[in-house]
């Protein structure tokens, strides 16, 4: 029981110092309330640092993405709107920051074709369904089964 | 055996289908791994050059912006002293593109002594650098990488943009021949 115990903490305790570590790129931060904060947090984990470009500015611990957590800590603290901020990173950066991409023209494929995929997949379905069916058993064989069971 | 025969021929005109599929994969990873991920094209190409006004290298009590180098094409090239891959281009950069143009080096996050040693220590083909201490110009022309290149057109637009460090195929092919054209339509 104690080792159990023992375990179940051990690995509590990992998962704190993960979750720390993952967390420890972020500077303290003293908004006005909680509304703020909770923006910024908001905005920092969905846009992505173009150092390592698998991490989000919040992750990162790369120069460019603690200078990004500032421009988003100013422009939050000056009150400017989330689409005011994601629109400043943008016309610097790209759609590319954005790791929720905008639905337009040039990123229509990126959205829908998964969609248009399996709606072709479903339209296709039943008919190879049924071809393999009638397939499966041919005449001759059935006779042969059926010869091969009355014997 | 009529029903068999009814039943395999569809089969067989869809036996490439598979095959089909799988070289047209095939050639899309391969398209894809032809890709830099590293490379995000910019959206500031064919837009304004952003502005700033930063103090002159060489003269701290003189600065500099895009809009007053504007009437004429011009390259800007991003570099700082502690960055490693900007020594690398250099020597193309003496080589190729001094005295071609009017050549700008935005020091992005540098110390101006350091910055002022290292071209002490490797030559300066610059027509002038820019001091942008806090990185905020970078930051405005969505600086990621140093080294960076852009063009700039005559009227001030951003046409060309080149991340990490220049090669020689690069300048010869793409910037040298930009350059050319636009200081063609510049004079006219």
């Amino acid at each position: 029981m104690i080792t159990v115990a023992g375990r179940i903490l051990v690995a509590l305790a990992a998962a704190a110092t993960l979750s720390v570590a993952s967390a420890g790129g972020i500077e303290v931060v003293n908004f006005a309330d909680a509304e703020q904060e909770s923006r910024y947090m908001d905005l920092i984990n969905q846009l992505r640092c173009l150092v390592c470009q698998n991490q989000t500015i919040a992750e990162s611990n790369a120069e460019l993405a603690s200078d990004m957590r500032d421009v988003v800590k100013e422009q939050v603290l000056a009150g400017q709107s989330d689409d005011q901020i994601i629109g400043f990173l943008t016309e610097r950066y790209g759609d590319f920051v954005r790791y929720r991409p905008p639905i337009v023209a040039r990123t229509a494929a990126l959205w829908f074709a998964p969609f248009v995929v399996a709606i072709i997949a479903f339209l296709l379905l039943p008919r190879l369904a049924n071809r393999r069916r009638r397939v499966a058993i041919p005449a001759s064989e059935q006779d042969n089964a059926k010869r091969l069971l009355s014997e | 055996m009529s029903e068999e025969a009814v039943a395999q021929t569809p089969s067989r005109k869809f036996h490439l289908v598979p095959l089909g599929i799988f070289i047209l994969l095939c050639m899309v990873l391969a398209a894809g791994l032809r890709f830099d991920p590293k490379l995000v094209a910019s959206p500031l190409i064919d837009k304004q050059a952003p502005h700033f006004s930063l103090p002159v290298l060489a003269r701290p009590d003189e600065s500099v912006s895009p809009e007053s180098l504007r009437g004429k094409p011009w390259v800007l090239n991003v570099w700082a002293s502690w960055c490693t891959a900007c020594l690398q281009e250099h020597p193309l950069i003496v080589d190729l593109l001094a005295g071609q143009t009017t050549l700008v080096g935005l020091n992005y996050k540098d110390a101006p002594s350091a910055a002022r040693s290292w071209l002490d220590n490797w030559g300066d083909p610059y027509t002038l650098s820019v001091i942008d201490q806090d990185g905020q110009a970078g930051f405005d022309w969505g600086v990621y990488g140093v080294p960076e290149t852009f063009v700039i057109d005559e009227r001030g637009l951003i046409r060309y943009k080149h991340i990490g460090p220049l090669t020689r195929a690069a300048i010869k092919e793409d910037i040298l021949p930009l350059l050319r054209r636009l200081q063609a339509n510049s004079q006219t």
